[in-house]
């Protein structure tokens, strides 16, 4: 968790200062979402997340130097630099991608599930998406379909409370998202999607009914993105007070104390913060060392050649 | 096909021709499955996928409900990991409820990973005016220009039985999206097909018949529209080539402008809406790599600028008819011709 605040408050700044540019959606105050779901998840599951989805790629196990490089527009990004902050992928891990369209990465988990139950393979399929994506057609026909075949899939909504600047009692008719899973006959899972451990539990047993063919499970993950929706949003469409009541739940914040209170030494604490900020350093020098793509180069990967 | 020997052919609908490159290519290679509306039990609307759930289980052919967004973007995490995936989308036109798993999921899923990511999949859908007109403007409509024009796509629409088999063939082996656009009034056009194991290269055209006055190029249903007026001209002592494109992109421009250098005149006929559609690429691509071959304008010939009306009379008049192809011909070669209107 520390990491990706610690990458994702770099990358504010170099954003700030022109090296990473376009659009930058941050997950500050998320991190305990993906870091829950992807502990619970093996090596060789699958996810699909969001356009705000370096959590998601760090989580998965992508490198930071990979994310770095692929903010900085480098060769040596994840993406080779032609995808982005929205457009993470990395097949290394599991992380068959990120979508820049709300809800448009839901589907494609879906047929990941799909295939590991053609094959037969006991793996699962997890798809991070926000509140917002819950309005949308994909969201329901996914959860239709997976539903109907009985796949391995976790639908894993991250509640951040705002479908970018809309609250989402101003977007939906009902007080819990979790509640549309009995639409499809999917049990529906409420958590606090600031406390990792808990995260990490109902996620661990979705995952379990997967494997063992019970097909999918709606999770809905109560958190809070303490940053704005996008670098430069002047946040005017929501109380400060309302920040700060969350930014006292912080999961990195929680997450210490609990620490804390299992005997863990402060010194012990940052010591291993000491070197999540040097990893965060040190990918950043790569980046910014690594070549540019070469124009000459700018249609490849269209087409398999 | 020209050269086929008629020993080793049978004589088939091209819904029979589409079926037989499934039923190959899923024997073949246990990664290929279907999933579409109606496809299994009932054999698909043009029963191009008749009898293959009896043979290859549900597993493998997947009738999936109305929910095109949905079991396309299925289609593309199945691609993701290792399958090969030939989907249908009954009609052309509900490409638009899932524009964008097709556009901004399948077509940029390898771009956008820098090369990590392949989308080895099928889109197989039909198109166009039904044979006997009336679908009206949701049914009808002809779309290849919205696909070839999103980076990401391979675009095949062939017009042989022949060619309509050894293209989804040829698409189901390619490790980059194809969208097959089968015409919807050619399923039980007959025609030769090799018996055996064979593909139709992608982008690559076929010269179908030789010529040297004048080239027609089209694709799809639009080759039969060229064919006929092409014998029309004949009788008038004009020798016309024609060119079936069969694929649209890749585009083989080598094939056309071969024949354009020959004839010194040409014509582009396809059933879509003229503007906008695949002419106006194809038109002027000709007119800048053989402009100083031509002997006169590119012509092109297609849909008026208006949805495809109910009204048999009036979906005549929104679609090209052999008379628009002679009337182009005609006046390219400064003649009068009976039944060009010229």
């Amino acid at each position: 968790m520390y990491l990706i605040r610690r990458a994702e408050e770099r990358l504010e700044q170099l954003f700030a200062q022109g090296e990473a540019y376009g659009s930058l959606h941050l997950c500050i105050g998320q991190e305990a979402t993906v870091t829950g779901a992807c502990a619970a998840l093996r090596p060789d599951d699958y996810i699909t997340c969001t356009y705000r989805g370096h959590g998601a790629a760090l989580a998965k196990g992508s490198p930071v130097r990979g994310l770095m490089a692929e903010l900085l527009g480098r060769e040596a990004g994840l993406c080779r630099g032609r995808g982005g902050s929205m457009l993470l992928t990395d097949l290394s891990v599991g992380n068959l991608g990120a979508s820049g369209i709300v809800g448009g990465a839901i589907p494609i988990a879906v047929g990941a599930a799909l295939g590991a139950k053609i094959s037969g393979s006991d793996q699962v399929a997890l798809t991070f998406f926000g509140d917002g994506a819950t309005n949308q057609g994909t969201f329901h026909e996914s959860l239709n379909l997976a539903a109907l075949w009985k796949l391995p899939v976790i639908f894993f909504c991250e509640n951040n409370q705002y479908a970018e600047m809309t609250p989402v009692w101003k977007g939906t008719s009902i007080a819990r998202l979790a509640d549309r899973g009995c639409a499809y006959g999917i049990p529906g899972v409420v958590v606090d999607g600031n406390d990792v451990e808990a995260v990490y539990r109902v996620t661990a047993e979705a995952a379990a009914r997967a494997r063992a063919g019970q097909g999918p499970t709606l999770i809905e993950a109560v958190t809070y993105r303490l940053c704005g929706h996008m670098f430069g949003d002047p946040e005017t469409y929501r109380p400060k007070a309302e920040v700060e009541r969350w930014r006292a739940r912080d999961p990195l914040l929680i997450g210490r104390q609990r620490l804390q209170e299992r005997g863990v030494a402060e010194a012990e604490i940052r010591r291993l913060e000491a070197e999540v900020e040097a990893e965060v350093e040190e990918a950043v020098e790569f980046a910014r060392k690594s070549p540019e793509p070469d124009p000459a180069e700018a249609t490849r990967y269209v087409y398999v050649e | 096909m020209s050269t086929l020997n008629k020993a080793t052919t049978r004589v088939l609908t091209y819904a029979q021709a589409l079926n037989e490159a499934l039923l190959e290519e899923m024997e073949r290679d246990p990664k290929v499955v279907l999933l579409g509306e109606d496809i299994g039990e009932f054999g698909g609307l043009y029963s191009v996928t008749r009898g293959l759930l009896e043979r290859f289980g549900p597993a493998r052919v997947m009738d999936t409900p109305i929910s095109e967004a949905g079991f396309v973007g299925a289609a593309l995490g199945l691609a993701l990991t290792g399958y090969r995936p030939v989907v249908e989308i009954m009609f052309v036109d509900f490409i638009f409820v899932c524009a964008d798993q097709l556009f901004n999921h399948i077509a940029k899923a390898r771009y956008t990973s820098g090369g990590q990511r392949k989308a080895p999949l099928v889109v197989r859908t039909q198109q166009g005016s039904a044979a006997t007109g009336g679908k009206a403007a949701h049914h009808s409509q002809s779309l290849e220009a919205i696909f070839c024009h999103i980076p990401g796509w391979y675009v095949v629409a062939p017009y042989t039985p022949a060619d309509a088999k050894g293209l989804l063939k040829a698409a189901i082996r390619d490790d980059n999206p194809v969208a097959l656009l089968e015409h919807k009034a050619l399923y039980f056009t007959r025609g030769p097909v090799p018996s055996g194991d064979y593909t139709v290269p992608i982008g690559r055209a076929a010269v179908v018949r030789e010529g040297r006055d004048l080239t027609l190029v089209a694709y799809s249903r639009a080759v039969g529209l060229a064919l006929t007026a092409a014998d029309a001209l004949s009788r008038e002592g004009v020798s016309t080539e024609v060119v079936d494109l069969r694929t649209l992109k890749p585009l083989d421009i080598e094939t056309v402008i071969n024949s354009v250098r020959k004839t010194h005149r040409a014509v582009v006929a396809h059933e879509a809406a003229r503007f906008c559609g695949f002419g106006a690429e194809l038109t002027a691509t000709i007119q800048q790599l053989a402009f100083d071959d031509l002997d006169g304008p590119v012509l092109r010939v297609g849909g008026l600028d208006a949805p495809v009306p109910y009204n048999r009379r009036l979906e005549r008049a929104v679609l090209p008819q052999v008379g628009d192809v002679l009337a182009a011909a005609s006046r390219l070669l400064k003649i009068r011709l009976a039944g060009s209107g010229a």
